[in-house]
């Protein structure tokens, strides 16, 4: 994989700095003496940046502008110290996204209390007290945040979402009963807890998986079974956690290349999976090239979507879907299928999936 | 990253005029501010000064800092004069307990990927300068995340903020493609995607748009706060009503082969033993369509036996998978094999 380009950083708007330096006073004023990098780091500023900053508060200061009506600004021995800056010594209040995000993030996070439960609070509880006294302290924009809603999860139960949290922070060993869904088959597993993350409407733990011997992400409601261990759940050195930034799932180049056509009812197969290409074709049908470590999945996805899928290649895969269709027919006496799907019966044109398509087999292990 | 001289100067009265502001009792005429913010007094002529004023006003009133306005007596009229209240300024003191503080930081977190990421992160350090302690190791390994991949997210957003109408190019499941006008009432992630709910105009109702369908760009039409949002409308209630209701049945009875079916044991009414091969399952279903396609799913390993509605449509299904299949076989070689 290639990674992408790095964009270059636009220069930052004065508007941008100002906001800095109206949270950076009263950040300083709270904490005298901070070591300079320290306030680097909590301001995402380059240690240079920071020195500018705190050179431009220093010409800065309350009408007339004499000595004694500047901001006082000391970081020599990398220790800040800061003063005469009482108009601005409390950071300005929330701006309509800021509150936003806490509060939506809040209230996403109030539905799956056994997180923040694990997290050393009282779960729920402190997250409706913290919710409560924030929409108090903003006004006006607790009335925008309530018309944007997040939905972090709607399926892990909430005692193995509370333990997979606990294992994580106390470092200790798992053992699960993991369903995968794209194989249909439980297996057991011994695993070290690295973070317990959740994505796209999932909570997933991810830790070095004992079997498998590498990291691995468990959607944790196909987590059947979770034990915390009396044994240290340090993972070992190579143990990396993935960058989730993309997609849960990251196709590697020695995946089988799998092409297929989609009807136009199942246009939405490009949108949802992890596609290298789509080609648009005549009449909504699409064209689509993936990837996948394990192809299991796609002859279930050929069989819920009766012909709407259409696998070209390889055609193996095409081969084993229309043998274990076959056989999976053979079960049923033969005047339904007479009535019904026989060869040469006229085929029932079929509705678009009004099944989410969330419920169907993803890519976690 | 180093900051353009230009920047910094504009930084710097930008500082002036806010401490100015804040520090005065009574309101500031202009006449005052040009005296009181060293830039504005180098400013050429009154005109240039009008004009880096106003701009500068509307700069602060877009970073949330409210500036007031109110009419002062002044030589000859009554002029109006400009002032920020302290208290309207600040952040309030808010008194956080630990365990509110860790939820805080973790809802704050989950944006970190999200297009509100900066604002999200500003918001906890606005925390922070308020003494507010973040401590970041309780809540260590644990991270939720809100993430915000659809490119029309942010012109949505902004819309459902300012209650602005949009308009823009909505692809349908089966491809077709229109034009919908639509007053944006809410944002609603469900699934793992973005939804925008609100009126829409054209067909005078309430809809429900997935964002990841608009094709292009979104529009922004006519003034911001153009129109009321209805009392109670909470946005997850209209997608949810999308979905297919739970319906009132019997329920579905299916062979399943053992060791497998794993997702349909788990949600069972009772699972009974066969025989060495095969469970009989129980199980409650919304909507026989898309049941039958999650049964379809498992191919040979889940036969169904009653209800007859669910069983036709999984023997369609299961069918048309192998005719597809099938004839795809009879084209390669046709193609392989003919001149």
């Amino acid at each position: 994989m290639i990674a992408p380009r790095a964009p270059r950083p636009a220069p930052e708007s004065a508007t941008a700095r100002l906001s800095r330096l109206l949270t950076m006073v009263p950040w300083l004023l709270a904490r005298q003496g901070v070591d300079i990098d320290v306030a680097a780091a909590q301001f995402h500023v380059t240690r240079e940046q920071l020195e500018s900053d705190l050179q431009l508060l220093f010409v800065c200061g309350t009408p007339g502008h004499l000595p004694d009506d500047l901001i006082e600004a000391d970081w020599e021995d990398g220790q800040v110290y800061i003063g005469n800056a009482d108009a601005i010594s409390r950071p300005l209040r929330f701006t309509v996204d800021e509150a936003l995000t806490l509060m939506v993030g809040l209230r996403a996070l109030a539905a799956t209390p056994g997180v923040t439960g694990a997290a050393g609070g009282t779960g729920g509880e402190a997250i409706l007290r913290a919710l409560a006294k924030l929409e108090e302290a903003t006004g006006e924009a607790a009335g925008v945040a309530a018309r944007v809603r997040v939905t972090l999860d709607d399926g892990a139960a909430e005692t193995i979402l509370t333990d997979a949290s606990r294992a994580v922070q106390d470092r200790r060993r798992v053992r699960l009963r993991y369903q995968s869904l794209g194989r249909d088959e439980v297996t057991e597993r011994d695993v070290d807890p690295m973070r317990v993350t959740s994505l796209d409407a999932h909570w997933y733990l991810e830790g070095w998986c004992h079997r498998a011997e590498d990291t691995r992400l468990f959607r944790l409601d196909r987590v059947q079974s979770l034990e915390v261990l009396e044994v240290d759940g340090t993972p070992p050195d190579a143990a990396q956690l993935r960058d989730l930034a993309g997609e849960t799932y990251q196709p590697s180049p020695d995946d089988v290349l799998v092409e297929l056509i989609t009807e136009p009812d199942a246009a939405w197969v490009a949108d949802y999976y992890p596609v290298e290409s789509v080609v648009d074709l005549v009449d909504g049908r699409r064209q689509i090239r993936l990837r996948a470590a394990d192809p299991t999945w796609l002859r279930r996805l050929a069989w819920r979507l009766g012909g709407q899928v259409h696998i070209i290649a390889p055609a193996t895969l095409a081969a084993d879907v229309a043998r274990d269709a076959d056989a999976a027919l053979a079960a049923y006496p033969p005047e339904v299928l007479r009535g019904l799907g026989g060869d040469g019966m006229p085929r029932t044109p079929l509705s678009a999936p009004v099944s989410d398509p969330a419920q169907l087999p993803g890519n976690a292990p | 990253m180093s900051v353009q001289p230009t920047t910094a100067a504009k930084t710097e009265r930008l500082l002036n005029l806010v401490i100015a502001l804040l520090s005065t009792r009574r309101p500031l005429t202009k006449a005052q501010l040009r005296a009181a913010v060293p830039h504005y007094q180098q400013t050429a002529s009154d005109e240039a000064f009008d004009r880096m004023f106003e701009r500068d006003k509307d700069e602060l009133r877009d970073l949330g800092i409210p500036l007031a306005t109110q009419l002062v007596a002044a030589a000859y009229d009554d002029e109006l004069g400009y002032r920020i209240d302290r208290r309207e300024y600040a952040l309030p003191e808010i008194g956080f307990e630990p365990d509110e503080v860790a939820a805080l930081a973790l809802a704050g977190r989950a944006w970190n990927q999200a297009s509100l990421a900066s604002s999200a992160a500003a918001a906890l350090t606005k925390l922070a300068s308020a003494g507010v302690e973040l401590d970041e190791r309780s809540v260590v390994g644990i991270e939720p995340r809100v993430r915000t991949t659809e490119a029309a997210f942010a012109p949505v957003h902004t819309a459902v903020k300012e209650r602005r109408e949009l308009t823009f190019t909505y692809r349908k499941a089966d491809g077709t493609t229109s034009t919908r006008r639509v007053q944006p009432w809410g944002l609603t992630q469900w699934h793992g995607r973005w939804y925008v709910t609100g009126l829409d105009i054209d067909r005078q109702a309430e809809r429900v748009f997935r964002l990841g369908r608009i094709d292009g760009s979104v529009t922004p039409v006519g003034r911001p706060a153009a129109y009321a949002i209805p009392e109670g409308h909470v946005p997850r209630v209209l997608v949810a009503a999308s979905e297919p209701a739970q319906a009132d049945q019997e329920p579905a009875v299916v062979r399943v082969r053992r060791g497998a079916g794993n997702t349909l044991r788990r949600r069972a009414r009772s699972v009974e033993e066969l025989d060495e091969s095969w469970s009989r399952v129980q199980l409650d279903f919304r909507d026989s369509q898309g049941f039958a396609q999650e049964v379809a799913g498992f191919g040979p390993d889940v036969v169904v036996e009653t209800p007859e509605i669910v069983r036709d449509a999984v023997v369609r299904l299961l069918a048309a998978a192998r005719d597809r299949h099938t004839s795809s076989a009879g084209e390669a070689t046709t193609r392989g094999g003919m001149p």
